[in-house]
C-alpha cells in the first residue's frame, strides 16, 4: 500500500504528511503530530474520548481516515486550550470535580463547547443528549452535567 | 483495534465509482461517511481491498423537492436531515427518527446512504423507509435501478444491491394530509442502537385507520412492515381487538437473542411499542390500558 499525500491546517497551523490509507485520524494526530489530548478509546466510535473539530463540526478522529481530512481544518483540544477558547469550561470541570482519570475529558470538553456554541442556555436534559456519545467511567456525569451548565450561566451573565 | 492495509481510491463522479467498483467487485467497499464502515474495519469484522471514498461526488449531497417527493442525496448528512426545513415539513417522521441515529459527532458524518446500504438490522432510518414507502435509487454499469424499501432490505447487513452497484439517492412521497407518524425506540443509552424500535406511517379519518405502515427494527434480521396491522384497517378498535393483533404480531417476529436481550423480551418490547403506536396514534390512550 503506497503513502498519499495529504495537506491540511491542524490548529490553525498548515500540515503536509504522507500517511497510509489505514491510518486514522486520532493516530495521525497522535503518532506523527504528538498531540497526544486525543485519546484513544474504544476505536469504534462508541466513547467519544477522540472527539475532534473537522472545518468547525465535532467528529469521532477514530472514524475518520487521515486521508480523509485532506484539505481540511482540524481543531483538537491543544488548539481549544492553547486560544483559550474553553478556558471556563476547563476551569468549570476543576472547580466541580467533574474529571477524576481525565480520560474522557478532552472529548467532553470539546463535545460540551460544541453544544454550548449552538446552544448558549441549554436544559440539564440537553446537556445530557449532547454528551451521550461520551462514556465517562470515574464521575458518574452529575459533575460533569454542573461544570457545562455553571459555564452557560457564567457565560451568560458576562455577555 | 486498527483497520488492516487497503488501497484507497477517491471516486470523482458517479461514473468513476462504478468503473472502480466493476472491476473490483466485493473486494472493495464504498466510503460514504464512514460511521459503520469503519468500526467494522476497527474490529476486522471486514477488511476490504480497496476503499472508494465517494465523499468528493458533490451530485449525491442534498435535498430536493421534486414535485410531490423529496429526493434525498445519497451524501446527504444526518445532521443535513435533522436541520433540513423541507424534511420537518414533508417527512416529520425522518425528523423524529434522525434524533435517536447515534450521537451528535455521528450525526455530522453519518449519510442516509451509508445507512441504508449498510443495512443495520437495528438502524432507524431503514425503518423509515418502509414506513414512508421510499424507493431506494441504485446505479450500476448497466442503468439505473429504483427499489421499493420494502424489497431493498434482504436480510443482516444484506441488500438488493450488488456490490457493483452505487445507492445514489432516496425519494420519498411527501406526507399526505391526515398522515400521523409515531417513533419510539428503546436503547441502553440515548443514541445506541435500538433494542426494539417502531417508526410507523398511518391515515386515519374519523377516528379508523385508512392506511397503517408500522416498520419494526432491532427485532429481526431486517426492518420488518408488521403484517397483522392490517387487521386494524377500517375497523371500530377495541382493547380487545388490539391486544389479539398485537399477540399475533409478536408471533410473526423471530427475534433472536444476543448479549442485549432475548428473542422473548424482544417480541414483548416489540408489542409494547406496537399497542403505544396505535393508541398514540388515534389518541386512545385507554387502548394501551393492559398493554404492558
Amino acid at each position: 500500500m503506497t503513502p498519499t499525500s495529504i495537506a491540511l491546517e491542524v490548529n490553525g497551523e498548515r500540515i503536509e504528511a504522507q500517511v497510509l490509507p489505514r491510518l486514522n485520524l486520532a493516530d495521525f494526530l497522535r503518532e506523527h503530530l504528538h498531540l497526544t489530548g486525543t485519546h484513544v478509546g474504544c476505536e469504534h466510535g462508541v466513547c467519544g474520548a477522540c472527539t475532534v473539530r473537522v472545518n468547525g463540526e465535532i467528529v469521532r478522529a477514530c472514524l475518520m481516515l487521515a486521508v480523509q481530512v485532506d484539505g481540511n481544518a482540524v481543531q483538537t483540544i491543544e488548539g481549544l486550550s492553547d486560544s483559550g477558547e474553553v478556558a471556563d469550561l476547563q476551569e468549570a470541570f476543576r472547580n466541580r470535580n467533574a474529571l477524576q482519570c481525565g480520560y474522557c475529558t478532552p472529548g467532553m470538553l470539546i463535545a460540551a463547547q460544541d453544544l454550548l456554541k449552538q446552544n448558549a442556555d441549554p436544559s440539564r436534559e440537553q446537556i445530557r443528549e449532547h454528551l451521550s456519545g461520551n462514556y465517562c467511567r470515574c464521575t458518574g456525569y452529575q459533575a460533569i452535567i454542573d461544570a457545562v451548565e455553571s459555564t452557560a450561566r457564567s457565560r451568560g451573565s458576562r455577555s | 483495534m486498527k483497520a488492516a492495509a487497503f488501497a484507497y481510491a477517491r471516486a470523482k463522479s458517479v461514473d468513476d465509482a462504478l468503473q472502480l467498483l466493476a472491476a473490483h467487485g466485493d473486494r472493495a467497499k464504498v466510503l460514504s461517511g464512514g460511521q459503520s464502515l469503519m468500526p467494522a474495519m476497527n474490529l476486522r469484522l471486514i477488511s476490504p481491498e480497496l476503499i472508494v471514498d465517494i465523499a468528493g461526488i458533490a451530485e449525491l449531497r442534498g435535498i430536493e423537492v421534486r414535485g410531490d417527493t423529496l429526493h434525498i442525496g445519497a451524501l446527504t448528512r444526518h445532521v443535513d436531515l435533522q436541520r433540513s426545513a423541507e424534511i420537518a415539513a414533508y417527512a416529520p417522521l425522518l425528523a423524529q427518527a434522525i434524533a435517536h441515529v447515534s450521537h451528535p459527532a455521528i450525526r455530522n458524518r453519518g449519510t442516509i446512504g451509508g445507512s441504508l446500504a449498510h443495512a443495520d438490522p437495528a438502524a432507524e432510518l431503514p425503518a423509515c423507509m418502509l414506513a414512508l414507502d421510499a424507493i431506494v435509487v441504485v446505479v450500476g454499469v448497466g442503468g439505473e435501478r429504483r427499489i421499493a424499501a420494502v424489497d431493498f432490505f434482504q436480510g443482516i447487513f444484506q441488500t438488493a444491491m450488488s456490490a457493483k452497484e452505487l445507492l445514489v439517492a432516496v425519494e420519498l412521497p411527501f406526507a399526505k394530509k391526515g398522515c400521523v407518524h409515531f417513533f419510539h425506540e428503546f436503547a441502553r443509552r440515548h443514541g445506541d442502537y435500538a433494542i426494539a424500535g417502531l417508526a410507523a406511517l398511518a391515515k386515519i379519518e374519523d377516528g379508523f385507520f385508512r392506511n397503517l405502515k408500522p416498520a419494526l427494527f432491532a427485532v429481526g434480521d431486517r426492518p420488518l412492515l408488521a403484517k397483522s396491522a392490517s387487521r386494524l384497517i377500517n375497523v371500530a378498535l377495541t382493547p380487545k381487538l388490539l391486544s389479539e393483533v398485537s399477540g399475533a404480531l409478536g408471533d410473526e417476529l423471530e427475534s433472536q437473542d444476543d448479549q442485549q436481550a432475548s428473542g422473548a423480551m424482544r417480541r414483548h418490547l416489540a408489542r409494547v411499542l406496537f399497542t403505544r403506536c396505535i393508541a398514540t396514534m388515534l389518541d386512545r390512550p385507554e387502548l394501551a390500558g393492559g398493554a404492558a
